[in-house]
């Protein structure tokens, strides 16, 4: 019983990573009808934000510290960050340590910056063409932009720590009554699986309840009626994929503690979270999430050294064998509605 | 002229490829050794041998995707379980590349009738996303659970104690071709030029044609014709009462073959085969390929393997002592600048220039290089026929 209870944790963290991803993929998709293969592109370049927050904020300079000394007895240079300098060693400090959630006010901007630029620059050119050619030339931009970071940052992935704060681990087990040390879960985990579920939840109630997301929704069923009704809708799905690239950049951002970042993470996690979107239903929000949760989970335990012993290499193919099964019992994935591409 | 059952226009260009093929270590050598420009040639065996290679694999992707528009993102699966044969040929019999080559296609074939007879009930992305997730799927296998067969993370390779009954006293002891060894070479200077012909290549090359002309006749064929049909409107087939599947499986199957006989030869040429070719940018390298060419032309495939090849090398191997010499006219500031911005270009980061190119090339040339080759064409003729036009043209009387 621990031992599932702990697998289903273990699950949680890369499930909110795969469902964040996958609620943008379908948000585009559902919104502008475009399949966006740049979208894991994206998850990096928030995960990048992090990286160069944390390096500005790093940014020092040397001075020379008159109370301490060196061995010789001469004055001892040292490095002082210019936040601790600007704003007192303690707040300097905090916001050293604080980078990585601090990152995600700066993300946000960011994200719907790149998000406007590409939906402006390079998508809305895509609209009426076929879907593999929007597939294509994504997969173009995500290639260049992945190559850009690899320029900058380097190929090494960069270890970025999550605040002290979150640093260790809880007894989980105790809480719901096992014994101690018997299920141990990083604390850094359960703040990205609730950072996950709040920005899940913000998602599907500003479609849900904001007249906006009621006109976005009314576009998604029906386009041309909306039009019709003498409401600028493209504007409104512009701004929608600027919302699905912040949110695909915010799980870059949190995921940097977990996943140190580099530059191809981007397409591993693409690649996974279009088969959760297919399997959870080529245009369904819900569908989506809730993919997402259950091929983390599944995942996780598959990973399981009794599983494993019992079907070998079962962890490495679960979430392609799952979506083989799925789309061929289930054509249009868990929750899929008719007549979406199907064409 | 006539030949082979093909009509006249397509006997000249079948004979044009040929030519093209064979004399390919002169012409990629247009630079005499020594020279500033002698980066720029491409005539030594490796990389004429990836041109074929990647050249064969690229005519197989293009009659699944070109002809019946299914975009298939596991190719590379194909690739991977055909080298895998043949060195588990070489381990078994001997270096001879035969068995291997022919055990590759059959396996592959075989392993494309598994996975398109499953992923070919879906069709648009759905069939994408299939294709990739057996490629995945057996590219996590083959670096896990099959272990025995693949060797994992090291790659296959030929141990001294295998059996490899078939080996003689005398057998060459590296890929051959009944006793004419791969990687051989015979090398020609003429003045300052050095000219080099690879066994290896010319095997890969002959090889090459054959199945070039083999895709030709199935352009050409009644076949071919349906494929198109299925790319156009499947729909519409469907109503008439055809069913269309035994035909995309067909397709998938020779598709996957080529790719199978494309691991193959990779194999011949090295004898490793590692797990990393299976992987799918190796499966999305072909799709660019295919598209930068020209999908669904003849030619296009080939033009895009030996592009991206080409500039893979070329681009890669370009170094700052290099771009110095290149801006060395230029003001310092200039030259400096200039350096710097290529910089994002060239060397480790050119995969960056693929990118954009092939951006630009999705965006305004949908019809690949091979359309914009025809393009060109067409406005030269325009012009030239307009140039005619003018003086002869009447003047309408008023």
């Amino acid at each position: 019983m621990d031992a599932i209870i702990l697998q289903i944790l273990n699950g949680l963290d890369k499930g909110s990573a795969y469902a964040l991803i996958a609620l943008g993929l379908t948000l585009i998709f559902g919104t502008l009808g475009v399949v966006n293969f740049a979208h894991g592109a994206l998850f990096m370049i928030g995960a990048f934000v992090a990286v160069t927050l944390q390096r500005i904020f790093n940014l020092s300079f040397e001075q020379i510290d008159p109370t301490k000394k060196d061995f010789l007895g001469n004055p001892l240079k040292v490095e002082v960050p210019y936040v601790e300098a600007w704003f007192g060693a303690d707040v300097g400090d905090w916001l050293i340590d604080w980078s990585v959630p601090l990152a995600i006010i700066f993300a946000i901007p960011v994200m719907l910056l790149v998000g406007f630029v590409m939906e402006r620059g390079l998508i809305k050119h895509f609209y009426k063409r076929p879907h593999a050619d929007q597939i294509l030339v994504t997969f173009g931009l995500a290639i260049v932009l992945q190559e850009l970071i690899k320029y900058f940052f380097g190929a090494n992935p960069i270890q970025t720590g999550a605040p002290d704060a979150f640093s260790g681990s809880m007894d989980f087990g105790v809480l719901l009554g096992f014994d101690p040390n018997v299920i141990i879960y990083p604390y850094w985990r359960l703040v990205y699986f609730l950072f996950a579920a709040i920005v899940i939840g913000a998602v599907f109630s500003f479609l849900q309840f904001t007249t906006f997301g009621m006109v976005v929704r009314a576009g998604m069923a029906d386009r041309e009626t909306v039009g019709l009704l003498g409401i600028n809708i493209d504007k409104r799905f512009t701004l929608m994929f600027g919302l699905a690239a912040a949110v695909a950049g915010m799980a870059g951002v949190m995921y940097t503690p977990i996943l140190a970042p580099n530059y191809h993470m981007g397409m591993d996690f693409l690649v996974l979270s279009f088969v959760v979107v297919v399997v959870g239903g080529m245009g369904s929000l819900p569908g989506a999430v809730a993919a997402g949760f259950l091929l983390g989970v599944l995942q996780s335990f598959a990973s399981m050294n009794e599983i494993k012993s019992l079907i070998p290499g079962i962890d490495q193919v679960i979430i392609y064998l799952v979506a083989i099964i799925i789309l061929l019992t289930r054509p249009r994935g868990l929750m899929g509605r008719a007549g979406v591409m199907e064409e | 002229m006539k030949m082979l059952g093909l009509s006249q226009r397509d006997t000249t260009f079948l004979l044009i490829v040929v030519f093209l093929t064979l004399v390919t270590p002169i012409l990629l050598q247009p630079f005499p050794e020594g020279s500033g420009m002698a980066t720029f040639n491409a005539g030594y065996p490796d990389l004429m041998q990836r041109f074929a290679i990647f050249g064969i694999f690229a005519i197989g992707f293009n009659i699944l995707f070109g002809l019946t528009g299914y975009l298939s993102f596991g190719h590379a699966a194909f690739l991977g379980v055909g080298s895998y044969s043949v060195v588990w040929m070489y381990k078994l019999l001997g270096y001879n590349v035969v068995p291997g080559i022919l055990l590759a296609v059959i396996v592959s074939a075989l392993f494309a009738l598994l996975i398109g007879y499953v992923s070919l009930r879906r069709s648009g992305i759905y069939f994408s996303i299939l294709t990739l997730a057996f490629a995945q799927m057996s590219y996590n296998l083959a670096y896990s659970v099959l272990t025995p067969l693949t060797n994992g993370e090291t790659g296959l390779q030929v141990y001294t104690n295998d059996p490899q009954v078939l080996m003689g006293e005398n057998s060459p002891t590296s890929p051959h071709f009944f006793g004419i060894v791969m990687n051989e070479s015979a090398k020609l200077n003429v003045g300052g030029w050095e000219f080099t012909f690879n066994n290896g290549y010319y095997f890969c090359a002959i090889v090459a044609i054959l199945v070039f002309y083999l895709s030709l006749r199935i352009f050409r064929s009644p076949f071919g014709l349906m494929l198109r049909a299925i790319k156009t409107n499947q729909t519409r087939l469907n109503y008439t009462g055809l069913n269309s599947r035994p035909y995309t499986l067909a397709a998938f199957v020779i598709s996957g073959m080529y790719a199978g006989l494309a691991g193959a030869l990779m194999a011949s040429m090295d004898p490793l085969a590692g797990a990393e070719r299976m992987q799918w940018t190796a499966s999305g390298e072909v799709v660019l390929m295919t598209i930068l060419g020209g999908a669904g032309t003849l030619m296009g495939p080939i033009l895009g393997a030996g592009f991206i090849k080409y500039f893979e090398n070329i681009f890669s191997k370009i170094n700052d002592n290099m771009l110095h010499q290149w801006f060395a006219w230029m003001p310092d500031g200039i030259e400096d600048f200039l350096i710097g911005l290529s910089h994002f270009f060239v060397g480790k980061s050119w995969h960056l220039t693929l990118g954009l190119l092939f951006m630009l090339v999705v965006i305004f040339l949908p019809g690949g290089l091979v359309e914009g080759g025809q393009r060109i064409a067409k406005a030269v003729r325009n012009r030239r026929s307009k140039g005619d036009g003018a003086e002869a043209q009447t003047q309408p009387a008023e």
